[in-house]
């Protein structure tokens, strides 16, 4: 690729001396026999310049595109293997933005910029080089004017790559801003508070502003000095070059090449101002993106494999803080679930119900004891193998924007046709054959919208057609009305039996699902029992569950 | 593909169907499922009228700042002249110049021209900094304006268009759309002025110098036009291939990332990186094509350039040797050719820029042309001060898909302070009577009022200002629990809030967070359990202190403690205002006054909880189940 590109320059520097060779030769001595010749030379010149120049850039093409998908995807996988931790830190306007605005910043760098930079290095170098042979104390000017642009270049990179970095990050808030105005617009819209939203994106947006603004006033400074030091340089080289005409030092032919070959430097010298700072910018985005590619997953996969697990669940005196600084939300955690066990999960709200069953299929890492299943510590375990022996599903369930099939087979790709019928059955989830085109219909964001009661059912039916050897149910039920609940319950009874199962409770309809309760309290467990020992002997349990009847009819 | 399928029936009715005007049914991999999509494909007409709308749009952008641009146009006049009038120095330089020299007659004429061209370089490099300067600014004020403005329109377009229009697309919008209009403003417009005042500039002064050369330089235009006509059609298709690649890139991305927690719960990471790859690789493919249109373009027009120079080479020597031409204008003349032929390649790389730009522009101004169905009244009713909250549904009929009513003809009537409970099985209307009274949707038929007034006679601000909704969908932003609650009324104190969150039993747990009310959220609530932010959003609804709270399902994630000392609250609290609740959980739904029990979008049941109980119709039912799943 580059090798095309020099036989370019190479090329395209020789038409000038054709030109020389023609005035000094045909018109000025009066040789037209050598005008033909040399027109043809010029002609089969500029011919095979274009095809290098062809034949770079269909090669080039391909690379380039190739190089910007493979690092979208590199980036893609990455991030789906960094562990929750991360992505609560990580605005995903920021991820976005790395993934499609900085990413074509470097498209665009590979692709246009970096071989316009080499390309436009060497023709100066070549032509200075040519310059300085066709007549010295002329090229002697042209060298000693690209001193500033060398020195005004390097101390412009340093300040454009802060400026541009700052861009980018704002550019990242306003992302997010916008992303929370879209994602959360009904409810912006249902306490009227557009003028609200409007004024903090206006702010960000306004800092942009700012900040862009003072990005053009630099690059505009920058391109002018670069086009200014040529004109200037011309106009010593043509006082010089005609007086040295004048005293016959060198031909009108020479001189012609000299400002000819001069001038066909300025287009590189202009064009290398918006280079660099293209350059810069992909520079910023290459950091940027390897700030991402560069964070160690916190959350690495275990060398064992889980062999027809039982599902015998064991917390040994676990405890969890978010981050090092922070207060422990659990601690001195000890449940010991036998395989085929079910133990509902009853706190109050913000008690850490999520938090410690987000721990099994170890979507957090324990920050002190361990969990084990079957023995193995979870830690030990391979990802994947831990994953497929757990199943959850989550109070607010989550659909992507692919058909419900899709959607439901999410823990088991394999799943034959009855299967997702029977998961469809257990989770009360039937309606979706009725959906317009049944399960092949899109659902989530892009595709028909479902009610929250349908939304779980789907998240539920996915959770049971994993058939997990540990099924967690995180208040998968909040939204379904009593009978569905029922029924749903009724069928989940028979899931249950057959796994070990953690349920986070609300109701004392959950409850009933469990062999054993557990009761989280400060951070702990504080008892452990069937739901009526709980009741007749824990009044905080008592207060959680068992009041709703007589407040109701206080 | 099975085109002939009738109008599917609404997915859901407690939740907006697609609503779209065009029947395309999207056939993609099979992953995605089949949905109909608006956009996919453009027919000739709608293409047309998305251009004549987008340039509407530049004009009414560009309206305000006609004098800077005048003077811009001027500013710019100027640096071309300056800078197309080197070469013409340098012929004179050449052909006046050296014969005096030559002939011992002193430099007199070449100092003069000399000066001449340092004159024209400081110009050319003054009017540059300045053009440079005052048109990246009035861009970024354009740009702000822009973004302001599709910002400010999203949010003022209805909750039924952000369901069909979706959210990742409101976000692509705002995001890589206007960023490539940015990108435009900052290197593309520079590059395209100059080459076009550059290529009328030129041509002008080649005439001007010697009629045959330049009618032979010329002869390249025709060719030049041909090629970028050529360039400009294949260019258009590609870009917009490669905006809706990018878009479904920028979907399977968002999605994955914000639904983290079950992709890697369910191991769904691999077949994710496929679907990711297709996605990605498509866009792959558009990029490739539109650098394959380069490949050719580029080379081309330096072809052309290449030829043009080398046959005035030849032509010009020729007439050199005989002397018809001096060695002057034929050294301007290629100095000519070079500056015209340089830029107008690398204008293939602008050109690509403002391609993308127009087509980002044209899917703006998509967006800005699209009403809401909820309009703002032309004649807003001026209501009471206080509003009482007596609300009426007169007649109301809704339907999502043409043909199936979910409400065939619904009267009500809320007199003010009542807290009204709605029962009813999925599909029954509930939330669609809530949305209702909350304008997200206006009824198809008969009307919503307010104390007297039509909603639809109501101001944005007047409405919400009375009537507001709190769903389970309790959607937190990025700041500090303080700011969450805030959001229900901006400038309330610190005590105020402090008060709604007590009042609403949220005081408790958030002094219990690491910085209190100070502490920050995290990503969309994730700091907080499901019921913690269901608490917060119930602050948020208090201190919002509506006439008319409507609450959708908005206690389903509480436990019973939470849930009771809501409902406490919420007995003082609704008190003296009009509420709707909708609930599936009956402890909720027996605090009411008044209960209606729903069927198909009809009240089949209407009395006290009290009296329904004992009734032995459908509520009593319902009340039973319930009783016997507290065990």
């Amino acid at each position: 690729m580059f090798s095309t590109a020099i036989l370019g320059v190479g090329v395209s520097l020789s038409v000038p001396l054709v030109t020389r060779a023609i005035i000094d030769g045909p018109v000025t001595r009066r040789e037209l026999d050598l005008l033909v010749p040399l027109a043809f030379l010029a002609l089969g010149l500029s011919i095979s310049e274009v095809l290098l120049v062809w034949m770079r850039r269909w090669a080039q093409s391909r690379a380039v595109s190739d190089l910007e998908a493979t690092l979208r995807h590199d980036l893609y996988v990455r991030l789906q293997s960094l562990p929750m931790e991360f992505h609560n830190r990580w605005q995903s306007g920021q991820l976005l933005s790395r993934v499609t605005v900085d990413l074509s910043t470097i498209r665009r760098f590979m692709g246009f910029g970096l071989l316009f930079l080499v390309i436009n290095i060497l023709q100066l170098v070549v032509v200075t080089i040519l310059l300085l042979r066709l007549y010295w104390p002329l090229g002697v000017v042209v060298l000693i004017a690209a001193v500033p642009i060398i020195v005004v270049s390097l101390k412009f990179e340093k300040k454009y790559l802060a400026i541009s970095r700052r861009v980018q990050d704002q550019q990242g808030d306003l992302a997010t801003r916008i992303e929370e105005s879209a994602l959360g617009f009904r409810v912006i819209k249902a306490f009227g508070r557009r003028e609200h939203v409007k004024k903090q994106f206006d702010d960000g947006a306004v800092k942009l502003y700012g900040t862009s603004v003072e990005k053009v006033r630099l690059a505009s400074r920058f391109w002018t000095f670069l086009e200014v030091i040529p004109n200037l340089t011309l106009v010593i080289v043509l006082l010089l070059g005609a007086l040295a005409v004048g005293r016959e030092s060198i031909t009108l032919g020479t001189l012609v090449a000299f400002i000819t070959l001069m001038l066909s430097l300025i287009w590189p010298v202009e064009s290398l101002g918006t280079i660099l700072a293209m350059a810069q910018e992909a520079m910023t985005s290459a950091d940027r993106i390897s700030e991402i590619l560069d964070t160690k997953s916190s959350i690495e996969s275990g060398p064992e494999q889980l062999v027809n697990p039982r599902g015998h669940l064991r917390f040994e005196n676990v405890s969890f803080r978010f981050s090092p600084e922070s207060a422990d939300v659990l601690h001195d955690i000890n449940l010991d679930l036998a395989p085929g066990t079910t133990l509902a999960l009853v706190g109050a709200t913000g008690s850490g119900k999520t938090t410690l069953t987000a721990l099994v299929p170890r979507l957090y890492d324990v920050t002190g004891g361990r969990i084990t299943i079957d023995g193995h510590d979870v830690r030990d375990l391979d990802l994947k193998s831990l994953r497929s022996a757990v199943a959850s599903a989550f109070d607010d369930p989550t659909l992507f924007s692919m058909s419900v099939r899709e959607n439901i087979t999410l823990g088991r790709p394999d799943a034959t046709d009855a299967d997702v019928q029977q998961a469809l059955e257990i989770a009360q989830a039937t309606f979706a054959n009725d959906l317009p085109w049944g399960l092949d219909t899109r659902v989530g964001e892009q595709g028909m919208s479902l009610s929250g009661g349908q939304r779980q059912r789907l998240a539920l039916a996915r959770a049971v057609l994993a058939k997990p050897a540990v099924l967690v149910l995180d208040d998968t039920l909040s939204a379904l009305d009593v009978h569905t609940e029922a029924l749903v319950e009724e069928a989940l009874r028979n899931v249950l039996s057959a796994t070990t199962g953690i349920v986070v409770a609300h109701r004392a309809s959950t409850v009933m699902l469990a062999d054993q309760v557990a009761l989280l309290e400060g951070g702990t467990i504080t008892h452990v029992g069937t739901h009526a020992e709980l009741l007749a002997t824990v009044p905080a349990y008592r207060q959680l569950l068992a009041a709703e009847e007589e407040e109701v009819h206080a | 593909m099975t085109t002939t399928q009738q109008t599917p029936p609404p997915p859901s009715d407690d939740e907006p169907g697609s609503r779209h005007d065009a029947q395309v049914i999207d056939r993609e991999e099979s992953w995605r499922g089949y949905a109909e999509e608006s956009d996919d494909e453009l027919s000739r007409a709608t293409t047309l009228r998305l251009k004549a709308q987008s340039r509407k749009l530049l004009g009414e952008l560009l309206r305000p700042y006609k004098k800077m641009i005048w003077l811009l146009v001027a500013i710019v006049v100027v640096e071309n002249a300056a800078r197309l009038a080197v070469p013409y120095l340098v012929h004179l330089g050449i052909d006046k110049g050296i014969p005096p020299i030559l002939a011992g007659e002193g430099n007199q004429t070449l100092i003069t021209v000399v000066v001449a061209v340092l004159a024209s370089a400081l110009i050319q490099a003054f009017a540059r900094q300045l053009f440079l300067m005052r048109a990246g600014r009035l861009g970024q004020t354009i740009l702000l304006g822009l973004r302001r403005r599709v910002f400010d329109h999203f949010q003022r377009l209805s909750p039924s268009f952000h369901d069909r229009y979706t959210s990742g697309r409101v976000i692509s919008r705002l995001t890589s759309d206007v960023d490539v209009i940015d990108e435009m403003l900052e290197t593309g417009f520079d590059g395209l002025v100059t080459a076009l005042l550059t290529l009328v500039g030129t041509a002008v002064l080649l005439l001007t110098l010697d009629v045959k050369l330049g009618l032979l330089a010329l002869l390249s235009f025709p060719v030049l036009f041909f090629l970028t006509a050529w360039f400009r059609r294949r260019s258009q298709l590609v870009y917009r291939r490669s905006r809706e690649a990018v878009a479904l890139v920028i979907v399977h991305f968002v999605e994955s990332m914000t639904g983290i927690r079950a992709v890697q719960a369910f191991r769904r990471e691999p077949r994710n990186e496929q679907i990711f790859h297709g996605v990605n690789d498509r866009y792959r493919e558009a990029n490739l094509e539109s650098f394959r249109i380069n490949a050719i373009f580029m080379p081309s027009i330096k072809g052309v350039g290449n030829i043009t120079i080398v046959a005035i080479l030849a032509y010009g020597g020729w007439q050199a040797y005989h002397g018809h031409v001096t060695v002057g204008v034929l050294t301007a003349f290629l100095l000519y050719l070079r500056q015209f032929f340089e830029p107008l390649q690398d204008i293939s790389q602008f050109y690509n820029t403002f391609l993308s730009a127009s087509a980002a522009l044209e899917k703006l101004s998509g967006v800005l042309n699209e009403t809401p169905d909820v309009p703002e009244p032309k004649e807003p009713a001026k209501p009471a001060q206080h509003a009482r909250g007596h609300l009426e549904l007169r007649n109301v009929k809704f339907n999502y898909v043409d043909g199936v009513a979910v409400l065939p003809g619904l009267d009500l009537d809320v007199p003010a302070g009542q807290t009204l409970a709605l029962v009813g099985t999925t599909g029954a209307g509930k939330t669609t009577i809530a949305k209702l009274v909350a304008r997200f949707y206006d009824p198809t038929g008969g009307q919503v009022v307010l104390d007297g007034i039509d909603l639809r006679k109501l101001t944005e601000d007047d409405l919400r200002e009375r009537v507001v909704m709190v769903t389970q969908e309790n959607f937190l932003f990025t700041g500090t629990v303080a700011d969450n609650i805030r959001f229900g009324k901006p400038d309330a104190t610190m005590d105020e809030i402090v008060e709604a969150a007590k009042v609403i039993g949220a005081h408790e747990f958030i002094v219990r967070l690491p910085d209190g009310y100070e502490t920050a959220v995290e990503k969309r609530g994730s700091r907080l359990s499901a019921g913690q932010r269901q608490l917060v959003a119930f602050a948020r609804a208090f201190l919002a202190d509506p006439a008319v709270l409507i609450l959708d399902e908005a206690t389903s994630s509480l436990d019973i403690p939470s849930e009771r000392l809501i409902q406490r609250a919420l007995r003082t609290i609704l008190a003296d205002r009009t509420a709707i609740v909708i609930a599936h959980r009956l402890s909720t739904v027996e605090t009411a006054d008044r209960v209606i029990v729903l069927e198909h979008g009809r009240i089949i049941e209407d009395g006290s909880p009290d009296v329904l109980i004992t009734d032995g119709g459908h509520y009593a039912g319902l009340h039973q189940a319930w009783e016997d799943s507290l065990a």
